[in-house]
């Protein structure tokens, strides 16, 4: 007899949310990591002696409450710290601010347009009557259109009648949501460039897209989908970095008898007689199991650790067709001090949440012309923040750590692969333009690891160093992630399970793809659902 | 102009409570204006759960005890026995009427051999004056003589070490320390209201401006925020600390007979010593105790993220009690209520049903929410007693 009912190839936080479900039903689980260290993406790092990066994934809010609270996850050592506002820093040495406090935030729009900083209501109702069409389907396996069982049946009734419940008026909107641009769609309510921007930045981070290309303004909705302590859209930081979700999960995991093994490489899902029997690893070991679960992205499930003899040739098709593509790289900077911004106070609280430099929808779109040109952008759009303003954990007293997201950077500079010479300009692109608004930054450099898209995909798995397992468009998501017929979390294969972000409801540290792959292995084995359902809006 | 002659008095710190009070959010307590909010009441909370917060406790209510019979007093009034309580010692107290009926509760430091300051969520000079006859004390209204932060947090500790209190972090819970601050007094006791580690600072106002400089000067490195009075009650339910006034009403307001507690039906019996001599409400107390409590305090953990404010509690179809606190609660992630239940149902573990109503746009909406009953509170961090104090 095998010594583990499941095995879960991968520890980041979608496994590892899996793996705890399953293990907390009962069965005997091992959460097989690549890496010496899990977590994946959701990572913290001591890369520089005293200072923890959340190297990869950087801030939380999508993470489902519900999972949170089931699992334990404050008692496990997760502490999410949320930040107020961001702001966008513009090249004439003004800036936007987008306060949490809704009056300042009134006020400070105004003080470009009032008519923008009226619009503003218009435009949250609307992305909030969004969020809560689509909010309450992240907890739940995507119905399939085509099946004629009673469950999808139920399940298909359920999201049309949310659908319909919206009205003609809010039925149009959500087409149009959905498959409009990101641009497009907040020249609907917005006259101020800067403001479009600061806005628009949630369109396109993790997408090969730019703000003008269809299907961003979704992304902005999967960014604003998520809460803190239930206020929607709302941000956090999660105190010691991103990696206290892992260590949180793997508690949790652990408290419930299960096993995590670091330093297992995958080499093969193994198959006898149509069923998956465990997995063997690259350096020879075998490991049994009737039930395999594949975190990693539909790509390397199915074309690296998977014979393609064993799978219908579909499949192998789609995963082909599968997009993927990197667009983004990022900066983890040790600083020996905190910064100063032009014209930015110290103690401003923007400085807290999102910074940004590029404040209009044209240098956005300029951005994305060089990843068209294969290569990365001269004038990168940056999402940067300063976690250790709140967490004092992640340096020493009086100094700081730097998370700069990039975009964009392609997955290859002009058809070939990434060298180290372009590391470095794309490194030099990204201090450049920080420089450019803080006069101090560069001095106080003392420790920067620079990650693009070659170093994503080597060091966490991610193909092309895409953060969401696969592009957030509306043809890949619901009953099209990763691809139809296979969207509900089982494989071609008898046993194997997918459970990563390349499945519904997709990336972000959310959990819910690992916990709603759970549900269906348990009803696969007829034991009881255990996964919590998700907490009604109203 | 007369302290009279103004609706709102105002705190030693108040030059730097307005600076810092961003959002212009005041309240009032005990007559004196007081921050509800400086900032942000979310990001103020989490200060004191990740960071420092600091706290203007100011306008509490402060009794200088003194004389001979001090202890004796105090043992005859409070539910504690108080001849234990060491000097340089702080001891959390309730007292009740003869009834056995909760008056208040609040804090006792004992400042020297005959001296003792009690802390007092109400005004307590009448109930103090009467329960001292016949003992050889003087007790002094000294709530405007005396200025205090409390200053709460896991970096608390490096904090008020970096503001040059060495030896902090040797502090016990419940223990006071005096040091030197510019040729006057400040003393320093590790306690507070929030359940994390934290200190409460005692000063003569005079001297408050200069402290709150200091403070905020050596904090910035650990990223010091002041707090206002919405962020502290959600770290206090969140740590199961009762309000007066909120969790029970005190018996020298009470109108209508039998809706005072006893501390036996607020969770507090742990502060009765029937052992001791006699003390007010004492004889209460111990029929209570033979006969039975007619309610119960209990913490809940409510399904769902609506918080069950004013809630009923059912068991089946039945009313048995009624929520007198709650809160989401951020750090532990849970939905808490405080509920007061009726005697025999509220035992650990048991399944009750909140009865929640929430508003969305005007549309009202009840939901019967599971809940359980826990065994304590759903925050309780190692750090809140670690000796010496950890560095965060």
């Amino acid at each position: 007899m095998d010594k583990y009912d499941v095995i879960v190839i991968g520890a980041g936080h979608n496994g590892l949310t899996n793996g705890a479900y399953l293990a907390k039903s009962g069965l005997r689980v091992a959460v097989l990591e690549r890496n010496p260290y899990i977590g994946g993406a959701t990572v913290s790092r001591e890369l520089h002696k005293g200072w923890f990066y959340s190297n990869c994934s950087y801030v939380c809010s999508l993470l489902r409450p519900e999972i949170t609270r089931d699992l334990e996850l404050p008692r496990h050592g997760l502490q999410v710290v949320p930040y107020g506002g961001g702001v966008t820093m513009m090249r004439n040495g003004d800036h936007f601010g987008n306060y949490h406090d809704h009056d300042r935030q009134y006020r400070e729009m105004a003080r470009f347009s009032k008519r923008d900083a009226n619009a503003y209501e218009r435009y949250a109702a609307d992305v909030m009557k969004q969020t809560r069409l689509i909010r309450p389907f992240l907890l739940k396996r995507p119905p399939d259109p085509t099946s004629l069982k009673l469950r999808d049946l139920k399940d298909l009734a359920e999201f049309a009648g949310a659908f319909l419940d919206m009205g003609e008026e809010g039925l149009a909107d959500t087409i149009r949501f959905w498959t409009k641009s990101v641009g497009d769609y907040l020249d609907e309510y917005f006259e101020t460039d800067v403001i479009k921007a600061h806005m628009a930045g949630s369109g396109i981070i993790g997408t090969a897209l730019g703000v003008y290309s269809p299907g961003t303004a979704y992304v902005l909705l999967h960014h604003y989908m998520g809460d803190v302590d239930g206020n929607v859209g709302e941000w956090g930081f999660a105190r010691g970095g991103m990696g206290a979700v892992a260590d949180a999960l793997a508690k949790s995991f652990q408290s419930f008898g299960g096993e995590i093994i670091c330093d297992a490489d995958v080499d093969q899902i193994t198959i006898k007689n149509g069923k998956t029997t465990g997995v063997a690893l690259k350096n020879g070991n075998e490991i049994g199991a009737p039930i395999v679960v594949s975190n990693l992205d539909p790509k390397r499930t199915f074309l690296d650790v998977m014979d393609p003899a064993d799978l219908p040739e579909e499949v192998i098709k789609k995963a082909e067709k599968f997009k993927i593509r990197g667009s983004s790289g990022k900066l983890n900077i040790a600083l020996d001090g905190l910064p100063t911004f032009n014209n930015l106070p110290n103690d401003s609280p923007l400085r807290v949440g999102e910074m940004h430099f590029s404040d209009s929808l044209t240098r956005l779109e300029r951005a994305y012309d060089d990843w068209k040109d294969g290569t990365w952008s001269k004038d990168p759009y940056v999402d940067m923040l300063i976690p250790t303003q709140v967490d004092p954990t992640m340096a020493p007293p009086g100094k700081h750590m730097m998370s700069v997201f990039v975009q964009y950077a392609p997955p290859k500079i002009e058809g070939e692969e990434w060298t180290d010479a372009d590391k470095d300009g794309f490194e030099k692109s990204v201090l450049d333009q920080i420089s450019a608004y803080s006069p101090d930054f560069k001095d106080l450099i003392l420790h920067c690891e620079t990650r693009t898209p070659r170093e994503i995909e080597a060091e966490v798995g991610l193909t092309e160093g895409n953060i969401f397992q696969g592009e957030l468009t509306f043809d890949q998501l619901l009953f099209n992630r990763p691809f139809p017929g296979y969207a509900q979390y089982r494989g071609p294969i008898k046993g194997m399970y997918m459970c990563g972000s390349g499945t519904h409801p997709g990336g972000g540290v959310m959990a819910a793809p690992g916990a709603n792959a759970a549900r269906e292995i348990l009803a696969d084995l007829k034991r009881p659902d255990i996964i919590p359902g998700g907490y009604a809006d109203d | 102009m007369n302290e009279n002659d103004v609706m709102m008095l105002k705190t030693p710190f108040h030059s730097r409570v307005e600076a810092a009070c961003e959002i212009n959010l005041w309240g009032n307590w005990m007559g004196y204006t007081t921050p509800d909010a400086y900032f942000d009441v979310e990001l103020e909370y989490f200060a004191v759960r990740s960071t420092t917060g600091v706290f203007d406790l100011s306008p509490m209510n402060k009794y200088r005890i003194s004389g001979p019979d001090a202890a004796h007093f105090l043992d005859r009034m409070m539910t504690r026995n108080m001849h234990k309580l060491a000097i340089d010692r702080v001891a959390y107290v309730v007292w009740c009427n003869d009834a056995g009926q909760l008056m208040d509760d609040g804090t006792v430091f004992r400042l020297a051999e005959n001296e003792y300051r009690l802390c007092s969520y109400a005004k307590a000079n009448d109930w103090l004056y009467w329960c001292s006859l016949g003992f050889d004390v003087t007790i002094t209204d000294e709530t405007a003589e005396v200025a205090a932060l409390a200053v709460q947090g896991p970096t608390s500790c490096s904090t008020l070490t970096a503001m040059g209190l060495e030896g902090l972090e040797e502090l016990k819970p419940f223990d006071i320390r005096n040091y030197r601050f510019d040729g006057e007094i400040l003393s320093v006791s590790r306690t507070g209201f929030t359940g994390d580690l934290g200190y409460e600072l005692w000063i003569t106002p005079s001297k408050a401006e200069d402290l709150w400089d200091r403070l905020f000067e050596a904090g910035k490195q650990f990223l010091i925020k002041p707090f206002g009075s919405h962020a502290l009650d959600i770290a206090r339910i969140e740590t199961g600390f009762v309000q007066a006034g909120v969790d029970f009403v005190m018996a020298q307001d009470l109108i209508r007979p039998g809706r005072s507690r006893s501390p036996l039906e607020m969770g507090l019996g742990w502060l009765v010593d029937f052992e001791k001599t006699h003390f007010n409400g004492r004889r209460a107390l111990l029929k209570e105790r033979e006969t039975g409590s007619r309610y119960r305090f209990v913490i809940l953990d409510v399904d769902g993220n609506k918080p069950a404010d004013h809630s009923f509690i059912l068991k089946g179809d039945k009313q048995v009690g009624n929520v007198t606190s709650a809160a989401w609660c951020p750090t532990a992630k849970s939905n808490v209520a405080f509920a007061q239940i009726e005697m025999p149902y509220g035992e650990f573990g048991e399944e009750l049903t909140a009865e929640i109503y929430y508003e969305r746009e005007l549309h009202w909406t009840r939901v019967l929410a599971p809940c359980r009953v826990l065994d304590g509170p759903v925050f309780n961090p190692g750090r809140r007693r670690q000796t010496p104090a950890v560095a965060f």
